[in-house]
């Protein structure tokens, strides 16, 4: 049953979870909107495969180093766009990315429009999801602390949340950082388990890919990106005869989706939340 | 000396004088009014307090420490707090949720440590949420804690409010209009509540025009109108301020 085929599609929804998780930490839980997740992602996908390629340093090293990377390039554009709100962060991304694209095309070390090939398979099914599932149990601790209730506030009104104590700007930066780490994260995963990178894999069509995602699933819900990863990754691949309406379907499903689930198909909900609720049911049926 | 002092403070937008070298100090321990008709400066006033706009001239001290160049959320932390004239919660989190996030400049757990969950971070946890619980048994929202803000009516959501603004654990809480919206049992109860905060060892200023609890609750008055400071006194005092009458009634003229 288990057929490389089966095997490629499973890694895939694994690396577009934590893809997806990093943006939901960024746009759903935060309430930034970031349009170059997969600007970031192509920064760690090209580092760690130079590291790889150039200096054969050990997978988790270059796994690190890219992720770092993404991070770091993360701070330096969160840095002067996130002191400001509204929707200057969007088009920043988007511009940012748009470079990004462009700077690989022309780098030489990158390989320019033929991309990076003969990246050694390092990722697999095991250390993909050994990953997803470090990067949920990190996000749900998160989530639940007081760092993650400082984005949560900075979501609901950065006025309150600032008059309420919390330096708004610090906490966005941090929570732009940690997305950006995970895109570099997926994009190291993705270039040591399909061998080959192009700048063309990482434009503007991957990072709304990743968003739509995050908002099939609902924003904030860490349940919801794993679920809107799956979705969006799998059936694509059982539409693949209609390849040519890929997009067709997108918009189609996000049309439906508006109407039907305007939050996102978990929108609201939250892991911990609901085992409580259970938890609390059960305590109630047996008294 | 007193908790706050505001010297000749003025702010402009433009060509608009929004506050005109307005001054008048808070004393530890009472709560003072600040009263005027629309647009005479009240909210403007407040957020100069709280470091959401600078003043374009004059000085705040609190504490007798000029407040001039901090950032909102230092000056919570300095022990300032406020509610604000339209509510603004945070909707879509849960009651208790609110008034953790109003600890937040009162604890420390950072990225590392909210991942780890160690132990002083668990502990740090529990305290919070054991304070949080405290704070809204106080203010009659214990029963509510686990639901979602926006859900709230109108009156408990005044209260969560100031139960956020609490948990920051200030010296002065600003109140901007608390009772509006309110029916009159609901103001009742809210005077009650800020006499209690009062017996906590808080300073108060508040904004209001529900006369009947700025009469009440207040220690002193003071009266903006257009940007302008025009009386300044216990409630027996403005109530028969010539000037106050005029600026809330007009001209006999």
């Amino acid at each position: 049953m288990f057929n490389a085929y089966y095997l490629q599609v499973l890694v895939v929804v694994g690396i577009n979870t934590i893809l997806a998780l990093g943006l939901n930490l960024i746009t759903g839980i935060t309430g930034q909107l970031s349009l170059g997740h997969a600007a970031f992602m192509s920064i760690g996908a090209y580092t760690s495969a130079i590291l790889s390629l150039k200096y054969q340093l050990p997978f988790a090293v270059v796994l690190l180093s890219g992720a770092f990377m993404a991070a770091f390039f993360g701070i330096i554009l969160g840095f002067p766009t996130l002191r400001l709100s509204g929707d200057y962060l969007a088009i920043t991304t988007l511009g940012f990315a748009e470079i990004t694209k462009v700077v690989l095309l022309n780098m030489e070390s990158a390989g320019k429009a033929l991309g990076l090939a003969g990246i050694p398979q390092k990722a697999n099914v095991y250390n993909v999801y050994v990953l997803v599932i470090v990067v949920v149990f990190a996000l749900i601790r998160l989530i639940n602390s007081r760092v993650g209730r400082a984005f949560q506030a900075i979501r609901e009104d950065e006025i309150a949340a600032e008059a309420t104590g919390i330096p708004i700007t610090r906490y966005k930066i941090m929570a732009f950082a940690i997305g950006s780490f995970l895109a570099g994260l997926g994009g190291g995963l993705y270039a040591h388990y399909l061998t080959y990178i192009n700048p063309t894999d990482f434009g503007f069509l991957k990072s709304i890919e990743i968003l739509n995602m995050v908002v099939l699933g609902g924003m904030g819900s860490i349940p919801g990106s794993v679920l809107g990863a799956l979705i969006l990754t799998v059936v694509p691949e059982m539409l693949r005869f209609v390849q040519d309406y890929r997009m067709l379907f997108y918009g189609v499903v996000l049309i439906f989706l508006m109407i039907f689930r305007p939050n996102g198909l978990l929108g609201g909900v939250s892991l911990t939340k609901m085992l409580s609720t259970r938890k609390r049911r059960n305590l109630e049926t047996n008294n | 000396m007193a908790l706050l002092e505001a010297k000749k403070l003025t702010m402009t937008f433009g060509g608009l004088m929004a506050v005109d070298s307005v001054s008048f100090n808070i004393e530890q321990g009472e709560i003072l009014g600040l009263i005027g008709p629309n647009g005479a400066g009240k909210t403007t006033c407040f957020n100069l307090l709280t470091g959401i706009y600078q003043p374009t001239s004059g000085e705040i001290l609190f504490k007798g420490e000029n407040l001039r160049g901090y950032k909102t959320y230092e000056v919570t932390k300095k022990g300032i707090a406020r509610t604000f004239q339209n509510i603004r919660l945070f909707g879509a989190m849960t009651v208790l949720e609110n008034v953790l996030i109003g600890q937040h400049c009162r604890t420390k757990t950072g990225l590392f440590g909210a991942i780890t969950r160690l132990g002083s971070v668990k502990k740090e946890e529990e305290n919070a949420r054991e304070k949080a619980e405290e704070l809204l048994k106080f203010v009659g929202l214990l029963e509510k804690k686990n639901e979602k803000a926006k859900n709230l009516p109108y009156g408990e959501q005044r209260r969560l409010e100031i139960a956020r603004a609490l948990a920051t654990d200030p010296e002065l809480l600003l109140l901007d209009e608390p009772a509006a919206g309110m029916n009159p049992q609901e103001t009742n109860d809210l005077i009650d509540l800020i006499k209690q905060i009062r017996q906590m060892g808080k300073t108060i200023l508040l904004i209001e025009h529900d006369m009947k609890l700025v009469m009440g609750i207040c220690d002193r008055i003071v009266v903006l109108d257009y940007g302008k400071k025009i009386a300044d006194g216990t409630p027996k005092e403005i109530r028969e301020n010539s000037r106050v009458i005029k600026a809330y009634l007009g001209d006999p003229d």
